[in-house]
């Protein structure tokens, strides 16, 4: 054990912070990491209770129709079924929804999207229970089904509209481009399927372990829609295997407690493949219409667009989303002349959610094809021309005009992106590694390559004038330390990161991070919009903080070890002995720098921070048969400070993929409401021979109020990596190519 | 659900003698995902893995029960392209080109290079046995000419294998696809060609004109090639589904036409 020579209480968590092993800056392994590859993780799915139920659920064909009867006699009569359950049968107010509770818990008579649960089955086993769920005779009577987000337009069907007015509205310049563009609908498509275990504590009450993204935000809307009171549910974090915004909305929840609660008895539900693609909002599929105005030097002079994103029959999420998709409609350039319309239609189509990069992808996709054509028409190069328009910390966001005080490296990260060297263009002939792949289709005489450009800003954390806060509590113990927290692990690496910042703050080496449930701490937010690694690691830095403080404070000590405290370089008391003195422990709110709502020209201080990304791709296409490999991404990403370099690339790499998922294969395929591919047979996500090689540079410039300086990493990677790519595409095949997926058919031309 | 698991051929045709809506199980990546759709809910299932005639693989008769992991490694140059296309390594595993005639799917991935080469089925039942063609067994789709008593036992490869032989599969991702449009084509010495395309149509084709036209070019043009690209395009019937659209398949056929018989010349 190391002890300090010049120990200071006011400098103590610097010197501490250097002196830990598995602090900051290292690349601290997950401490779940093994289990999950061993297949010991227990996952929500893998949850077992003594005499517990299965659950099933039965749904609507339709998209839009009226439930004229339903009989479940042929459910009840069925051996083994303990219990069917309707919405007449729901308690409370029988509603939920994040932003608005317009959703019924079960069918309240109209069903209003494919797939929408109509009743929910308790068996003995889970065959039984789907065999029962099957055996419910529904009649229908069916319904014109609203499946344009135009058409919902024009008649008013919204669930937000947005409106971005700034600056001279009569400013013009000497190049007009326009362009129209699509994003189809994408799906987080999460490994681990939608999953909850309820139990009945025997006195009305009911603690649920459920996959989730905010155990807190599902407790509240259980005990709204049930009518239990506060402290009769306890939300219990579990493991979840994957979100990427598919968690945030309940699906499962609400069914699984009412079903455990009516029987008495542990209800377990997991959704199969199929039933999870209807199960969970996906991304929201975008039209958009765009015009920017530019000087023959390249300067912006103005943007306009209208963005229509479809958010099917619920609202979930779709406010925040076309907020988000406006806001930043124009990317990371300075403009001062601006004009956004975002809609968030409501339709009967599939509803949409919460997926990285939460309508920043869909606009990004918009504004750089933009300015990709843009830079063609004044014959400049595509990257000189953003770096023309770059806008930097201290300047106003160009829809918002707020003055950008968080860090905002934009040039420094572009730098870095064209400063890295083009992979060699002979690359292998290995047929496996040609567009095609193992269907041999090609030959690299017919293959053509292509280098394209993004570049995205995204808002860290939650917008808007939105309360956004995260608690923890930092408990010594014996041997170390605890952090508790009920902010959700979903494979990103929130265990790690809290555990490095804990053991930086305190000096110990010995931090276990413990999840609890929402009886037993304060809300930590969301897992979401890239905020947990700066807001509950904020919380866990302060609680950290405060432990090591009163540690010292209380026999005078001078520094804190894993040992005990110290005092000029002698061991003043063991850590055991610290302990039976009485316990020291710290809960610690963070809330970030305050934001408000948009004025009615959407003007205003709405946002806590920024990120930004730029990725570069290189593809090669088959343009005769359209079929494409990505050889390669380059990317460098403003992440104030790394605090896990390993986690840090993990993100990075992950979420480019999921962009590249996007650019060429990831699509819902939805007819008159109903989802086709709802499989992974034919919703395709990469695989590793479609995973590009990725080069990543970490822009390090300290944010402005993340713990050390760090910024969130999650999202940034997945939304200017889909442009770079079909701007590569384009660059290949010489094709307009305004929606993504580019699907072969599209380059071909047939 | 009744499971039988019979130890013997006698002891499977028995099985599905008596009981001629049993399910034949094998790899199950059919079934299984049948069961997991809510498709089929099986009362009662016989599996196959057991039996020893079934993965016996000697020469040109290759055993239904043979997986497509096997197949990968064998001597049949297209048979082995195409089976690396199929799923991933564990499907592969589990995968069998019996299980492929059975479902008898027009994205079969077998299905074409078995038309190319005219093979046979070998069905056999209490009866006795009896070979069919391959487009006398493959009638529909997803229908086939197997008789609820009889198993498939074998695919037989003609004696004389043509010594030229290429596949090629078109699909939206570079691993684990289902065809958008896959083709096999063969080519002997004298300029004998066959071509055999998935995806395009109810069934597994062959597109015989355009056969018949190459096959009697000794060393095709350039126009020639064009040409046999061309009829391939016109002879196939595809339509449009959540895959991929009628007019790119019958583009893409047409280029896999070209592409197939350049690397067999």
């Amino acid at each position: 054990m190391t002890v300090p020579t010049t120990p200071d209480t006011q400098t103590a968590p610097a010197s501490a912070e250097q002196r830990v092993n598995a602090g900051i800056g290292r690349s601290v392994l997950r401490p779940d990491g093994i289990p999950k590859v061993k297949g010991n993780f227990a996952y929500v799915s893998d949850l077992q209770a003594e005499g517990m139920l299965h659950g099933a659920t039965a749904r609507s064909p339709f998209a839009h129709a009226r439930l004229v009867s339903i009989d479940l006699t042929p459910a009840l009569a069925m051996n083994g079924v303990k219990a069917v359950i309707v919405q007449d049968d729901v308690p409370g107010t029988a509603m939920y929804g994040l932003e608005h509770r317009d959703q019924p818990v079960l069918c309240d008579g109209t069903a209003r999207y494919w797939g929408e649960p109509v009743a929910v089955v308790a068996a003995e086993d889970p065959e039984t229970a789907k065999h029962a769920a099957a055996a419910i005779v529904m009649e229908w009577e069916e319904l014109d089904t609203l499946d344009d987000p135009e058409e919902a337009d024009a008649i008013d069907s919204v669930f937000r509209r947005v409106k971005v007015r700034r600056g001279d509205q009569d400013a013009h310049g000497e190049v007009v481009i326009e362009g129209y563009y699509e994003v189809g609908t994408q799906d987080q498509a999460p490994l681990g399927p939608e999953a909850g275990l309820a139990l009945p504590d025997g006195e009305g009450g009911v603690d649920l372990y459920g996959t989730s993204q905010w155990v807190h935000a599902d407790h509240e809307q259980i005990v709204a829609a049930l009518g239990l009171q506060p402290d009769q549910i306890r939300c219990h974090p579990a493991g979840i295997g994957g979100a990427f915004g598919a968690r945030e909305d309940m699906n499962l929840h609400i069914h699984c407690c009412l079903l455990a609660l009516v029987t008495g008895r542990p209800v377990k539900m997991v959704y199969d493949r199929a039933e999870s693609f209807a199960g969970h909002v996906h991304r929201h599929p975008a039209r958009m219409w765009y015009r920017h105005e530019a000087n023959r030097d390249g300067t912006l002079v103005r943007v306009q667009a209208k963005l229509l994103l479809d958010g099917g029959a619920y609202m979930s999420t779709t406010g925040a989303v076309i907020g988000n998709a406006t806001y930043f409609a124009v990317g990371p350039y300075k403009v001062d002349s601006v004009a956004i319309d975002g809609v968030g239609a409501k339709t009967n189509n599939p509803p949409c959610g919460a997926m990285r990069g939460f309508g920043a992808v869909q606009s990004c996709f918009g504004h750089e094809t933009q300015m990709d054509r843009l830079a063609a028409e004044l014959a400049m190069d595509p990257m000189v021309l953003r770096r023309l328009n770059a806008l930097q910390q201290g300047d106003p966001m160009s829809t918002t005009g707020q003055i950008i005080t968080d860090s905002l490296p934009t040039v420094d990260v572009m730098d870095a992106l064209v400063a890295m060297p083009l992979p060699d263009d002979t690359d292998s002939d290995n047929p496996l590694h040609l567009p095609g792949g193992t269907g041999l289709t090609t030959s690299r005489s017919h293959v053509r390559r292509g280098v394209g450009y993004g570049v995205s800003i995204k808002n860290i954390a939650f917008s808007e004038g939105f309360d956004d806060y995260a608690e923890a509590r930092v408990v010594l113990t014996s041997v170390g330390a605890e952090v508790h927290t009920a902010a959700i692990e979903v494979g990103q690496g929130l265990v790690t990161v809290c555990a490095q910042i804990a053991r930086s703050a305190l000096g110990l080496e010995h931090v276990a991070v413990v999840f609890d449930d929402t009886s037993s701490i304060g809300s930590a937010g969301s897992t979401s919009a890239s905020r947990q690694t700066q807001l509950t690691g904020n919380a866990v830095l302060e609680a950290a903080r405060r432990v090591r403080e009163m540690a010292l404070e209380r026999i005078g000590g001078d520094d804190l070890t894993d040992a005990g405290v110290w005092r000029n370089g002698e061991l003043i008391m063991s850590l055991d002995a610290l302990y039976d003195a009485g316990p020291i422990e710290f809960t610690a709110r963070y809330r970030h720098p305050a934001t408000f709502e948009a004025d009615e020209n959407g003007q205003g201080t709405l946002h806590a921070g920024f990120a930004i990304a730029a990725h570069r791709a290189v593809v090669e296409v088959d343009p005769e048969l359209g079929l494409i490999r990505v050889v390669r991404i380059d990317t460098a990403q403003d992440v104030g400070r790394v605090l896990n370099p390993q986690s840090v690339i993990g993100q990075i790499e992950g979420g480019i993929l999921q962009g590249v998922g996007l650019a060429y294969m990831e699509e819902l395929v939805i007819q008159k409401g109903k989802i086709l591919n709802a499989s992974f047979t034919d919703y395709l996500l990469p695989t590793f021979l479609d995973a590009p090689d990725v080069e990543a540079i970490l822009i390090e410039e300290p944010g402005e109020w993340g713990p050390f300086g760090a910024k969130g990493v999650g999202e940034p990677p997945t939304i200017s990596s889909t442009p770079a790519v079909a701007a590569a595409i384009r660059d290949a095949v010489g094709k307009p190519l305004n929606r993504v997926p580019i699907l072969p058919e599209h380059i071909v031309g047939v | 659900m009744e499971m039988t698991t019979p130890k013997d051929l006698t002891e499977a045709l028995t099985a599905i003698d008596q009981d001629p809506d049993a399910v034949l199980l094998a790899g199950g990546t059919d079934v299984m995902i049948g069961v997991n759709f809510g498709e089929t809910w099986p009362s009662h299932v016989v599996g196959l893995r057991r039996l020893a005639e079934l993965t016996a693989w000697e020469g040109n008769r290759i055993g239904a029960g043979v997986t497509y992991r096997r197949l990968e490694k064998g001597p049949f140059a297209a048979l082995a392209e195409l089976s690396r296309t199929v799923g991933s390594p564990q499907i592969r595993n589990a995968g069998t080109i019996g299980g492929n005639l059975g479902t008898a799917s027009p994205a079969g991935d077998a299905l074409p290079f078995l038309a190319a080469v005219d093979a046979e089925v070998e069905l056999a039942s209490l009866n006795g046995r009896r070979t069919l063609p391959w487009h006398e067994f493959l009638v529909g789709v997803k229908r086939n000419a197997r008789e609820p008593n009889e198993l498939i036992v074998a695919t037989i490869l003609p004696e004389a294998m043509p010594p030229r032989q290429a596949f090629a599969k078109v699909g939206i991702r570079n691993a684990m696809v289902i065809s958008t449009v896959s083709a096999c084509l063969t080519r002997r010495e004298d300029g004998t060609t066959t071509i055999a395309l998935g995806s395009v149509a109810p069934t597994t084709i062959r597109a015989r004109k355009a056969e018949a036209m190459i096959s009697s070019e000794k060393s095709p043009t350039e126009a020639a090639i064009a040409e046999f690209g061309r009829l391939v395009s016109e002879e196939i019937k595809p339509i449009s589904d959540h895959r991929s659209t009628a007019a790119y398949r019958r583009h893409a056929a047409g280029v896999l036409a070209k592409r197939l018989l350049e690397r067999c010349l």
